[in-house]
């Protein structure tokens, strides 16, 4: 791809990236979450294989890590559920706590605070590291298997 | 042990899962670590399952509220919230049958497979598959029956085509096309259910319905059971059978056929639970007509099939035809209930748990016989009897009990079914017995062709024991229930029986 193309890749990364760790990190008070997170994030993959080309494909680490990432992603979400048997399976052990993410919601219309919905932040990070590496691991293979390579 | 029951049902989903997610990791670890892992968390899974199995047939129904502060509160505020699982007699007995045949299937896949890359992720969709399967007989609401029949599907579909060989993709294709529909279907009758109360708990919807019931339920009801019986695969959805069973792997193949017998009970506990009142004798003479017409379709296809594996398949229909036969019996007496119907629906419950262990004892000796032989392609085969005897005496087994011979299991459910069924109609009876004979024609001939003759004279691979041992206990477990009918009869499927005729219980134990 041409330069421009490159550029413009390089220029947008860091602010696809922040924009899908916001909305993954902000999943429990703004519409979104760990799946539409991870989708932004992984469409700078798509970006960057388009303009790198495959080889960009191996730099992330290739299909083995992304795999093992995506299993490590599902694993954290079904052991966070795990971790609420002391209530029942999947009950929300730190909420309303005061530790990390346990404040209490405010009642009424407020601004929001992130420091709250004990567990849900945390399979939402989950949720956004398994999609992540599943969509990247999806284009990687369908980009390694077309016949046209694009740059 | 009553932490393990009392949070059973969430469990017996929950395991599954996390092995599956487990697995491809620990897979880099080495094919014993990977094996011992799938292994070991099914036979857990299993433990539990029949704990849960223990404590529901001693003290009646148990829910679960996914994320509850306790299990049990289900209701807080006379409302139905949460995720609830809820596992009856009827549930439990299901669910015991799928998850021993998923445990013997993971013990006969281990040397079944070549060792290949990427076998972490064929055994990542074997759990997700079990794990599917668990939560469409725990799951007690109608949503989360959707997630899990996609899971099941898209999980088989996988699994079908994951080695790449012969048809196989053209199988896959046409199961995840037939899965896809059915699985819009399930959404569209479970959309007009929640537009229409508001809710998608089945035990509040069924005390809903109980009180009244308008046009749209119907409308729903036929959705829902359509896409049903998509999964079984009766009559005239049948066409995924045969593809799926001549390509797909031997174990994925038992995994589809139990996956199809819990795609029946999802039926019947929506048809007789949630849908009691709605469901009139008109829908229990749609099952019965159904059931008779997949015995004949599927026993006459069976006959002129030279695949063995195909022939399997037709049967395979025919089987399911013998259910929908016993239970839409069932359904068609129920109000009101009168003894043969009782009866037959005992006995179409009990077809379901030998239909499971009938079919995939002779299924797995099948790929057993083309495994030692290494051939895909069986047409040349004979003798092999004086070579390997066990394989020949399980085979043996799987025929007697499939065809309905004394005093196997199969016979036992197969008179509860013909002794009731013609009340309703004698011509049923007549039906099913023909089918019964024609099946053991069918099989005789393979037994005949592949085992008795001249000595087998090519080379023959060895019969590993994680082969042998899955066999040896579907045996075992087929001449037992066939000794001990009765006192089966009366433990496991009595109960269940009376867990589907009196919605009553399954709907007070969520509100």
């Amino acid at each position: 791809m041409s330069i421009i193309v490159k550029t413009m890749v390089c220029l947008i990364a860091v602010p696809v990236t922040v924009f899908g760790l916001y909305v993954v990190s902000h999943g429990h008070l703004t519409p979104g979450g760990g799946f539409p997170g991870g989708t932004v994030i992984a469409t700078l993959v798509a970006l960057m294989l388009v303009a790198f080309g495959k080889g960009a494909g191996g730099k992330l680490g290739g299909r083995g890590f992304l795999s093992s990432l995506e299993s490590i992603g599902l694993f954290l979400f079904a052991f966070v559920a795990f971790l609420g048997m002391g209530s029942t399976f999947f009950g929300n052990f730190l909420a309303n706590t005061g530790g990390i993410f346990g404040d209490p919601v405010a009642f009424g219309s407020n601004p929001g605070n992130v420091n709250t919905g004990g567990v849900i932040p945390f399979m939402n990070l989950a949720v956004g590291l398994e999609v992540f590496a599943a969509l990247s691991l999806i284009i990687l293979i369908m980009f390694t298997h077309s016949k046209e390579d694009t740059p | 042990m009553t932490f393990l029951v009392e949070h059973g049902p969430a469990i017996a989903i929950a395991i599954p899962f996390l092995a599956a997610f487990t697995v491809p990791l620990v897979a880099k670890l080495g094919g014993r670590v990977r094996d011992g892992c799938v292994v070991l968390s099914l036979a857990l899974t299993e433990f539990v399952v029949l704990m849960l199995a223990g404590d529901v047939l001693a003290n009646g129904v148990r829910t679960y509220a996914l994320g509850a502060s306790v299990p049990s509160l289900t209701a807080p505020a006379g409302f139905p919230v949460r995720i609830i699982l809820e596992v009856d007699a009827m549930s439990a007995l299901i669910s015991l049958v799928a998850m021993t045949i998923a445990f013997l299937a993971s013990l006969f896949s281990l040397k079944l497979i070549p060792a290949k890359e990427g076998l972490g992720k064929f055994f990542a969709l074997f759990l997700l598959l079990s794990a599917g399967m668990m939560g469409m007989c725990y799951t007690g609401d109608f949503f989360t029956l959707f997630v899990f029949f996609e899971i099941v599907s898209i999980s088989s579909a996988g699994m079908i085509s994951f080695f790449r060989s012969g048809e196989s993709f053209e199988a896959a294709f046409k199961y995840m096309v037939i899965s896809v529909t059915a699985g819009l279907f399930l959404l569209f009758g479970v959309g007009i259910l929640y537009g229409n109360y508001g809710m998608l708990n089945m035990a509040a919807i069924a005390g809903e319905v109980a009180a009244g019931h308008s046009l749209l339920d119907v409308a729903a009801i036929s959705l829902i059971a359509s896409a049903l019986l998509f999964k079984s695969g009766s009559f005239p959805v049948h066409m995924w059978k045969p593809d799926v069973f001549q390509e797909a792997p031997a174990n994925v193949v038992v995994m589809i056929l139990t996956s199809s017998l819990v795609g029946l009970y999802v039926l019947f506990r929506i048809l007789f639970t949630v849908f009691g009142t709605v469901s009139t004798a008109v829908a229990g003479w749609l099952i019965v007509a159904l059931g008779a017409v997949s015995i004949i379709v599927g026993v006459l296809m069976a006959m002129p099939q030279r695949n063995l594996r195909r022939m399997i398949g037709f049967v395979a229909i025919a089987e399911i035809g013998y259910v929908m036969l016993g239970v839409g019996t069932g359904l068609v007496s129920m109000q009101p209930v009168n003894a043969f119907g009782v009866n037959a629906l005992s006995g179409g419950l009990f077809h379901i748990v030998n239909d499971a262990l009938n079919m995939s004892l002779i299924f797995l000796a099948a790929c057993a016989v083309a495994y030692i032989t290494e051939r895909r392609d069986l047409s040349g085969v004979g003798g092999l009897a004086h070579r390997s005897a066990p394989l020949a005496v399980f085979f043996l087994i799987g025929l007697l009990a499939i065809s309905g011979i004394p005093p196997m299991n199969g016979f036992a459910s197969k008179l509860m079914i013909f002794e009731s069924v013609f009340f309703l109609n004698p011509l049923l009876s007549v039906i099913g017995i023909t089918g019964s004979i024609l099946m053991l024609a069918v099989f005789v001939k393979v037994f005949v062709a592949l085992f008795l003759g001249t000595p087998y004279e090519g080379k023959l691979r060895k019969t590993p024991k994680t082969m042998l041992i899955p066999m040896f206990v579907l045996s075992v477990l087929i001449i037992l229930l066939g000794l001990f009918a009765p006192f089966a009869v009366d433990t496991l499927i009595t109960p269940a029986a009376q867990a589907l005729l009196d919605p009553q219980a399954y709907i007070g134990g969520v509100i």
